[in-house]
């Protein structure tokens, strides 16, 4: 790889990835995408830390427990640009419609009054990362330099938003391109 | 704590507060045999309404219920529509916190407030008025029904008042205990049978009020001044006070004072003197900041203490209003003091506009947050931007100073609010600075 | 009635007296944003969407209950005024649960496509995640409270149109919700006539045809035997049952 590429990652956190298949759906474009980034932090890629000196990382995902909020920091310190990657990231979304009941009641509704076997864990596990309160929007976590709402975000979006981010093009602007949901 | 002490010629001088505490406010032959009704009789004697609007006019009365507005114009505009029925409207819903003006006007005095209105009524051409009542003023309430019933075996109200063709009937009307029924267009609404819920200005009641008719609608304490200006001149009235605001205005003292009370005192008289020599100075510890005006004023900070209050000094950022002066010491936290007025006015907002809907309640959660330890620096930038944003976009007056002691705290006061929101740490001692909810976990680095 | 003359966004216009701001810039094609503004019904004032800046007041006014003046200076557009109107629509967002992906009224939402216009692309205030009911007693008909914006359009056009005054407001502020026949649920109003009128002017999924969202459909299976044995069922007085056409694996929901 050419050290004067773009150093590109994404990040998944509270969201049911389909940010990243419509990512995916980019199709020859991600060849286009290649050949002036590299793609050095990504669920779909096996790299387990994330890396230094990040140029661009797009973030799926509301911010919904301790580990979420973790790498939410990590990445504001070590990307330059840091980019809400659709609804969730954006809004909080479907990951936040949890909000209105209080984390006991929904640990207790879902893994002991729900449907099928008790789990042999308890929610309290150490492994378990702790639930927040309340599900946040990226941008209320950490600083967040663009937003790309949609969910998902439609190839085309994803597409404009790339290319001003990493051509510097300008920003889109047609509000067909920025609407939620 | 006393309400009224004998009066104190040095500072005070009563016009609107006259009788009271002097005269059984239940009997009409107290209020006979202290000039009552005289005004009216020589008005209704000469039948010139006009002479009137002159005389508050050259009085320079202006609304007591917080605007301002000259009550002469107000006076003419619904004098001068052209309509078959009007209205006169007493605006007694006095729910400013920290104002009990009113109160102690209709407890003390109610026949006072009957003659201004038969006077409204005549000057303006209604022959109908409505007193709009707090509705927890049950004291007020007893009180003005007694004086309506006296008054109405007397000739005063009714049919053919004393042999002058004139007729004025005046109704009583408890309102349910909401702030914005004090707003005169959501009042008229109330008043109506209707949701109270502020309307579109214009048109002003003035010319399209209760029922579609010219509506005048003045404050308690406007009105009960007309008698006594009709009586002894508008010289006599502008003997005191200042060019802008001749007269006098009635201050509610209260907190951190070691007398509290309700006062009359001329127009331009300073915080300062109001604190020493009414209030006999403030009570555990120095000074911090004194929130004039009730809960939509503002914030007097101790370098502007020597600052007139009246109407006009607004300009330099005291804001008057409804008259009250809530002293704060030195142990009161100004975070801790604006959480508290915003929650009242996330209470209070009717829910009609947006800004002021919603606005309240972002800002009372974005404050109740500094006063958990969990605030950060955007938290304040966005207290600040949207405060602002409610003031300029909210419907009626509610909204618009709804954020006004917000404002002001950020304004005189930004390194305690800094001190909340950056080291979490509240240098009066008295947020919580804890969240039961968060816990440990860790601060957000940034909100907003 | 007398024409008067004003100047909007440096464009020369003119108006009948007594019109307002909103109505004379729609006539000359100059776009305001609004969300509780209904034409055939009466102004409201309350989304503040429709805020303009007129020469020589300090704060910006709404459009659609100002009147115009004459010689009367507007601006429609400003980065101040864009500036409340996103923050506006971000309260608004803010207040319910307005969740996009997962609303009947997904793409053809004006809450939605008011935010996309006035690039309001994310909100800075706390969400407030409100618990709020839906209330589908209705035969036909669904009120989200989740999706509500108060904008009053349900209740005016109810009320002026179709005569009914089956909507009210009811609460206080934050408290305030739609209420049909002063707090009953939908289906137990005396005075709605199901019309439908406030279903297709709601500008959100507040108010939706029943079978619109997931799941929702239900066949009615026993239609053929209706039809075929209508005239037994006469004499027997027995209702032909869809039992034999309902699929025998069982959906756990």
């Amino acid at each position: 790889m050419s050290g004067q590429k773009l150093r590109l990652a994404t990040a998944w956190l509270g969201g049911c990835s389909g940010c990243h298949m419509s990512f995916l759906d980019l199709d020859e474009r991600l060849v286009e995408l290649a050949e002036v980034a590299e793609l050095v932090y990504s669920p779909i890629a096996d790299v387990k830390e994330f890396p230094e000196a990040v140029d661009i990382t797009l973030v799926e995902g509301a911010v919904a427990n301790v580990d979420h909020l973790e790498l939410a920091q990590q990445i504001r310190e070590r990307s330059r640009i840091v980019a809400s990657f659709g609804d969730c990231a954006v809004t909080g979304n479907v990951t936040s419609l949890r909000n209105r009941i209080p984390v006991p009641d929904l640990l207790n509704q879902v893994y002991q009054g729900g449907p099928g076997a008790i789990p042999r864990q308890s929610p309290d596990d150490p492994i378990m990362p702790a639930l927040l309160p309340t599900v946040l929007p990226l941008h209320q976590v950490i600083e967040v330099d663009a937003f790309v709402p949609g969910c998902p975000p439609d190839p085309d979006r994803i597409w404009a938003a790339v290319r001003a981010l990493i051509f510097g093009e300008a920003a889109p602007h047609d509000p067909h391109l920025r609407t939620f949901g | 704590m006393s309400t009224l002490q004998p009066e104190n010629p040095s500072i005070e001088r009563r016009i609107a507060l006259q009788r009271v505490g002097r005269i059984d406010p239940e009997s009409i032959d107290d209020y006979l045999a202290e000039e009552g009704f005289v005004a009216l009789r020589q008005l209704l004697q000469s039948a010139n309404p006009d002479s009137v609007i002159e005389a508050v006019t050259t009085a320079g009365v202006r609304g007591h219920g917080g605007a301002g507005f000259p009550t002469g114009r107000k006076w003419y505009f619904v004098a001068k529509a052209d309509a078959p029925v009007k209205y006169v409207v007493c605006n007694a819903d006095e729910s400013e916190p920290g104002t009990l003006k009113d109160r102690l006007i209709m407890e003390g005095d109610p026949f006072s407030l009957i003659e201004a209105m038969i006077i409204a009524g005549f000057t303006v051409g209604a022959t109908t008025g409505f007193i709009y009542l707090r509705g927890e003023y049950n004291l007020a309430r007893h009180r003005l029904e007694n004086a309506i019933r006296q008054a109405e075996a007397a000739g005063f109200l009714g049919r053919d008042i004393l042999g002058s063709g004139i007729d004025f009937s005046l109704h009583l009307h408890s309102g349910a205990g909401a702030y914005i029924c004090g707003e005169e267009t959501a009042l008229i609404s109330s008043l109506e049978g209707y949701r109270g819920e502020p309307r579109s200005k214009p048109p002003y009641p003035t010319q399209s009020g209760l029922w579609g008719r010219p509506t005048l609608v003045n404050n308690v304490e406007t009105l009960v001044r007309i008698p006594p200006i009709l009586r002894h001149g508008a010289a006599w009235y502008r003997a005191s006070g200042t060019a802008g605001s001749p007269g006098t205005q009635i201050v509610t003292l209260l907190g951190d004072v070691n007398w509290r009370g309700v006062v009359e005192v001329p127009f331009g008289i300073s915080t300062r003197r109001l604190i020493d020599d009414v209030g006999q100075g403030v009570k555990g510890g120095a000074l911090k900041l004194v929130q004039s005006g009730g809960s939509s004023g503002g914030i007097i900070p101790p370098e502007w203490l020597d600052l007139p209050l009246d109407f006009d000094s607004g300009r330099a950022g005291v804001v008057l209003g409804s008259g009250a002066l809530l002293v704060c010491n030195a142990h009161r936290c100004v975070v801790d003091l604006t959480t508290v007025v915003m929650a009242f006015f996330r209470a209070e907002s009717c829910g009609k506009c947006v800004p002021c809907r919603v606005g309240t309640v972002e800002l009372h959660t974005l404050l109740q947050r500094l006063t958990e330890g969990r605030g950060t620096l955007r938290d304040l930038s966005l207290l600040e931007t949207m405060g602002a944003m409610v003031k300029r976009t909210s419907f009626c007056g509610l909204g618009i100073t709804a954020p006004n002691v917000l404002l002001d705290g950020l304004r005189h006061f930004r390194d305690e609010y800094i001190a909340h929101a950056r080291d979490h740490r509240c240098p009066a001692a008295v947020c919580a600075m804890q969240d039961s909810a968060w816990g440990e976990l860790p601060h957000l680095a940034t909100v907003g | 009635m007398s024409t008067i003359l004003l100047t909007i966004d440096d464009r020369k216009v003119h108006g009948e007296s007594g019109e307002t701001i909103l109505s004379v810039a729609r006539q000359h094609g100059i776009p305001i944003p609004t969300l509780c503004q209904l034409q055939g019904a009466s102004t409201f004032g309350g989304c503040r969407l429709c805020l303009v800046e007129v020469e020589g007041i300090a704060h910006p006014v709404s459009a659609c209950n100002t009147p115009i003046k004459a010689g009367q200076r507007v601006t429609t557009q400003s980065p101040a005024l864009r500036a409340d109107r996103q923050m506006v629509l971000e309260l608004l967002f803010a207040e319910r649960n307005h969740y996009c992906a997962v609303c009947v009224q997904n793409g053809d939402c004006e809450l939605q496509s008011a935010a996309a216009q006035a690039g309001m692309d994310h909100v800075r205030c706390p969400y407030l995640s409100p618990s709020l009911p839906v209330d589908a007693s209705h035969a036909q008909y669904v009120l989200d409270h989740n999706r509500c914006i108060l904008c009053m359009r349900c209740v005016r056009v109810c009320a002026e149109v179709e005569g009914a005054h089956t909507w009210q407001m009811a609460g206080r502020g934050i408290e305030a919700r739609l209420v049909a026949d002063n707090g009953v649920p939908w289906g137990e109003s005396t005075t709605c006539t199901s019309c439908g009128k406030c279903v297709h002017l709601c500008p959100t999924g507040a108010l939706y045809r029943k079978g619109a969202s997931v799941a929702e459909m239900q066949k009615k299976r026993g239609f053929l035997l209706r039809i075929l044995e209508g005239r037994e069922l006469g004499r027997t007085g027995e209702e032909p049952t869809d039992d034999f056409l309902v699929p025998t694996v069982e959906i756990r929901s």
